[in-house]
């Protein structure tokens, strides 16, 4: 059973994430402020609302202990703007990001498509992952974002979707998962993939 | 790429979900909670609910509503209805809505688009708008003729329709986007509880006038009024009410007939 921390950046609903997590089987879900209080938990869950600059000034501070925790191997969970906050830069904002990931976070093709991309669409499923273990290739998931993330490697992308250009939907490199859409509101798929994170932290804490 | 997605909508007036015709009389519909949870069970793509209350204590039991919603239902769903500023959409997001749609504060106070935008991000932002034809045709505003060759225009309406705002709500729409909103809930207040299909005329217009999603609301009597909708504007989303509440028909079979008439739909 995992202990799960949800990082609070102060913007937003984070009520329904705690709650898909704690129905889906979490020991326990505490919501914190400063990345310190990591090595308490099993698995941490950077949550997917707010502005690109502000989540990253919330985070900064504490952001050394989020490198530690990755590295010794903690599963980590960033959901939509979560995932985005990963990379180098990106186009919503000015600040640098947190460049856990190598790569740029840019703008949905404009004029191609609307923005923002809401509503739910199909998986494509490219590799191998434990996050979307006994996900059906072709499975609805709901997004609401508009930047999309382009990694410099290609091969952490295991999932992606297609909205006017191919957008990278799931990543994973070892432990650390990016997803851009949000699983606690992709009704059951989304359901199997928070029990999958779970294991996942759960197999990390043994 | 979307699918088209299905919406069921709950009024809710001191806790109780509640269906009106033409924006008047009320009838009881049942619990909100239960119901969110039946139609999340049928497949809706999403929910939104839009709080009738005028009483404060009715607002504190919306928040309640909302946290309850949030805890069993695992799709997004929006709150609406009495949000006047920031901190009444602050309160509704983080009691577990998804999105706060605003009306009335947004005409009367286009700066809270912007406000909202900025702490929450665009995807939280809907802007309603309620729109009914006014055949006192004026200058500046955008001229629709009907097969007669009357003319008119289509008007904001706000209060919950009770009053007319002299605002173009083509003109409204594409404010609205620019100042932020992610969304737009478009109502035409002379389908509304009609049950003769949506309004195809206003819902192109809009469609055609923004690059943001459009929910279409008002008028849907059955699962054909979705399709013609669908076919007929590049919309988003279709959003109902009465179809769904007295079990003419269920979530479930309009998304199956939709998915078998051709439209792209989650199932």
């Amino acid at each position: 059973m995992a202990k799960i921390a949800i990082f609070d950046y102060g913007a937003g609903n984070l009520f329904s994430l705690k709650s898909a997590l704690e129905r889906n089987g979490a020991e326990s879900v505490e919501i914190i402020y400063d990345l310190k209080e990591l090595p308490k938990y099993d698995g941490l869950v950077l949550p997917g609302v707010g502005n690109f600059d502000p989540a990253i000034k919330s985070i900064e501070g504490s952001a050394q202990h989020l490198d530690k925790a990755i590295d010794s191997g903690m599963p980590v969970m960033g959901i939509c703007l979560g995932m985005e906050m990963l990379f180098d830069k990106s186009e919503e904002g000015k600040m640098e990001g947190l460049r856990i990931l190598d790569g740029d976070v840019v703008m949905l093709p404009k004029g191609k498509v609307k923005i923002p991309h809401m509503g739910w669409n199909n998986l494509q499923i490219k590799g191998d992952s434990r996050f979307l273990k006994g996900v059906r290739d072709g499975s609805w998931v709901y997004f609401v974002h508009s930047y999309r993330t382009v990694p410099r490697q290609r091969k952490i992308v295991v999932a992606t979707s297609d909205y006017g250009v191919s957008v990278p939907a799931v990543i994973e490199r070892d432990n650390l998962i990016g997803v851009q859409f949000h699983p606690e509101k992709s009704g059951d798929v989304g359901s199997i993939m928070i029990r999958n994170f779970l294991k996942i932290c759960d197999s990390e804490s043994t | 790429m979307l699918a088209k997605r299905i919406i069921p909508c709950l009024d809710v007036d001191n806790g109780r979900v509640v269906k009106g015709v033409h924006f008047a009389e009320v009838k009881d519909a049942g619990d909100p909670v239960e119901l969110a949870k039946k139609y999340s069970e049928q497949g809706a793509d999403e929910l939104v609910f839009l709080d009738i209350t005028a009483s404060q204590q009715g607002r504190d039991t919306m928040k309640s509503v909302v946290r309850k919603v949030a805890s069993v239902i695992d799709i997004p769903f929006t709150v609406g209805g009495g949000i006047k500023k920031l901190e009444d959409a602050r309160d509704i997001l983080l009691s577990g809505a998804d999105k706060v749609s605003i009306n009335t504060a947004a005409v009367k106070n286009p700066e809270l688009i912007t406000r909202l935008m900025e702490i929450f991000g665009k995807q939280c932002v809907v802007v309603a708008i309620d729109a009914k034809r006014n055949y006192d045709t004026v200058k500046g505003k955008t001229i629709f003729k009907d097969n007669n060759g009357k003319k008119y225009w289509f008007e904001v309406r706000i209060y919950g329709g009770k009053e007319g705002t002299g605002v173009d709500a083509i003109k409204w729409a594409r404010e609205v986007e620019s100042r932020g909103a992610g969304e737009i809930l478009l109502t035409s207040i002379d389908a509304d509880g009609t049950e003769n299909g949506y309004d195809i005329e206003l819902t192109n217009a809009i469609c055609k006038s923004v690059r943001v999603p459009v929910i279409a609301s008002g008028g849907c009597g059955e699962a054909s009024h979705m399709l013609d909708v669908f076919k007929k504007a590049d919309v988003d989303a279709a959003l109902a009410a009465s179809i769904f509440h007295y079990e003419k028909s269920t979530v479930d079979k309009v998304k199956r007939y939709l998915k078998r008439s051709g439209i792209r739909i989650r199932l």
